[in-house]
């Protein structure tokens, strides 16, 4: 099949940008999306022309290097599935696709269809972690986990990263990708340490990168390649406000910190 | 490169700073509104069991002037603090997408969930013309002060009137069938099972709002809501 692509093109973080228009031919269907990008490059090297830049890394679906937004929708139009696994024979021959990269304060643009996703790395700092007592191995089994706690704690452990919540929020906001951490630590025993820190600190990260207000509206859901629910996100709406309620401050004296 | 700092381990940073928390306030501020607006539907509509009725209610509801100005100024505060915190989001919001997107999709959003910062101004423009005409009465043809059935059947005769009435109430149904469900999830309640009903109720609460809001100038412009001496 052929396609018409319109690519954003942006030489770097700081150069002004704009589509471009090319022709993808013989566009097999077997291809992933990425393949029928890396064949465009081949042409566009072939002409001597600066190639078309994306991230990729797994090519598998796990990693959350890639992503891009494919006619408006974030990672193109199959559901629960990243650029890199989407398949040609989705589209149909003759299509006009634009390709763009995620849109967001917090994301600047680094090159063509590549984004800086740092900020989603710091939110991470912020309070995405558990602390334990290194040595040796602990005994297996030793912390019982409630088989539901368990099953909500590994599917919001499903998050990759890729930011395509943040790309399909009309708010720009990162309330998904933050709810799905939130929730992963704070459902299961071994992260109820942290939990109050982790739920002010990460929504505080969350607003000093510029990252917009949730407005309950649920085009994260129906972005995100890992099918995160936006129960996540209530998950952290109520971890917060236990946390902002019951927070203390610091203490001027005694032990610990 | 963007460059935030990390938040500092034990940040001071005021609880009402939070977007959470900012966005509780606007979900308890509206739920306690959506109880003032169900109230005020039911309290309305018994202008249908004739003017007797209505005019006996609306005398009892302003008879202990504490009580009255206490809910005046309670609304008020309501209404402040959720148009304080919509501003206030706002400006976050319109910071967090310098670029817009040649091609955007909607996959799963409804119009009222977009709508939420349209339809909510709009409301606002109306409760302060609602004021006008049928509580203060400046914006009134013939405004009685005891007469609160004539008001409303009067002031509802004036097409132009009842059409921007019937605007304003779709608005506010809009935001209701949205916003009704949108507080749960903000006040951090999302379950698999609950939360499909909660859609479900908050899509009825908007057109049976509607139709009952919808109700009065429509009786009112077609005749079926005569006027007091019609009657006698
Ligand atoms: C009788 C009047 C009103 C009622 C009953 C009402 C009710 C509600 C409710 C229940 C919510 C849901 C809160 C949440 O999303 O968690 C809401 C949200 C909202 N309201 Fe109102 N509201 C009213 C008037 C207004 C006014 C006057 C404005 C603005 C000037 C406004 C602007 C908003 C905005 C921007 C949202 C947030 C929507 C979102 O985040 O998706 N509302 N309202
Ligand atoms: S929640 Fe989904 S869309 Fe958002 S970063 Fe994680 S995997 Fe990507
Ligand atoms: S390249 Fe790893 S998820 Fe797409």
């Amino acid at each position: 099949m052929n396609l018409t692509l319109h690519v954003w093109r942006q030489a770097n973080a700081a150069a002004p940008g704009r589509m471009e228009r090319y022709d993808a031919r013989n566009v097999s269907e077997d291809m992933s999306f990425l393949e029928m990008l890396d064949v465009v490059n081949e042409q566009l090297i072939a002409e001597s022309k600066e190639p078309i830049a994306f991230e990729h890394d797994c090519r598998e679906g796990i990693c959350g290097s890639c992503g891009f937004m494919v006619n408006g929708v974030a990672h193109g139009p199959q559901r629960g599935t990243t650029v890199c696994q989407l398949h040609m024979r989705h589209f149909k021959d003759g299509e006009e696709l634009y390709l763009e990269p995620w849109r967001a304060t917090a994301f600047p643009v680094l090159k063509d269809l590549v984004v800086d996703r740092g900020a989603l790395d710091r939110i991470i700092a912020a309070g995405g972690y558990v602390s334990v007592r290194t040595g040796s191995a602990p005994d297996g089994n030793a912390i019982s986990v409630p088989k539901e706690a368990a099953d909500i704690s590994m599917d919001a452990a499903a998050c990759i990263g890729c930011g395509a919540c943040v790309a399909a929020c009309p708010n720009a906001a990162a309330a998904l990708f933050t709810g799905a951490k939130i929730s992963h630590l704070g459902t299961l025993p071994q992260g109820q340490a942290e939990r109050s820190r982790r739920a002010l600190r990460m929504v505080e990260q969350l607003s000093l990168e510029d990252f917009g207000a949730c407005t309950n509206i649920g085009e994260c859901e129906a972005a995100c390649p890992k099918q995160i629910p936006i129960e996540m996100i209530a998950r952290m709406n109520h971890d917060h406000l236990k946390a902002a309620w019951q927070t203390r401050g610091a203490r001027k004296s005694g032990g610990g910190e | 490169m963007s460059t935030a700092a990390l938040a500092p381990p034990n940040s001071a940073r005021s609880l009402f700073s939070s977007v959470i928390v900012k966005k509780a306030i606007m979900a308890a501020t509206g739920a306690a509104l959506y109880l003032f607006v169900t109230v005020h539907l039911l309290g309305n509509l018994q202008v249908f069991l004739g003017p007797e009725a209505i005019n006996t209610y609306a005398a009892k509801l302003k008879s202990i002037p504490e009580i009255l100005w206490g809910a005046r100024l309670g609304l008020l505060t309501l209404v402040g603090l959720h148009i304080l915190t919509t501003i206030q989001l706002m400006k976050i919001n319109s910071k967090a997408r310098p670029v817009a997107y040649a091609k955007k999709a909607n996959s799963a959003s409804t119009a009222a969930s977009r709508t939420m910062y349209l339809s909510g101004p709009t409301i606002a423009a109306f409760i302060v013309y609602h004021l006008l005409h049928l509580t203060v009465g400046s914006a009134h043809p013939q405004f009685s002060e005891t007469d609160v059935y004539s008001n409303i059947v009067f002031g509802f005769r004036v097409w132009w009137v009842s059409a921007a009435y019937l605007v304003a109430m779709a608005l506010l149904c809009t935001h209701l069938s949205h916003g009704v469900q949108s507080m749960f999830q903000s006040l951090g309640f999302n379950h698999p099972k609950h939360t499909p009903r909660i859609k479900k109720f908050a899509h009825a609460v908007g057109l049976i709002y509607f139709a009952g809001f919808a109700s009065m100038p429509l009786a009112a412009l077609s005749g079926f809501l005569p006027p007091f001496f019609e009657r006698l």
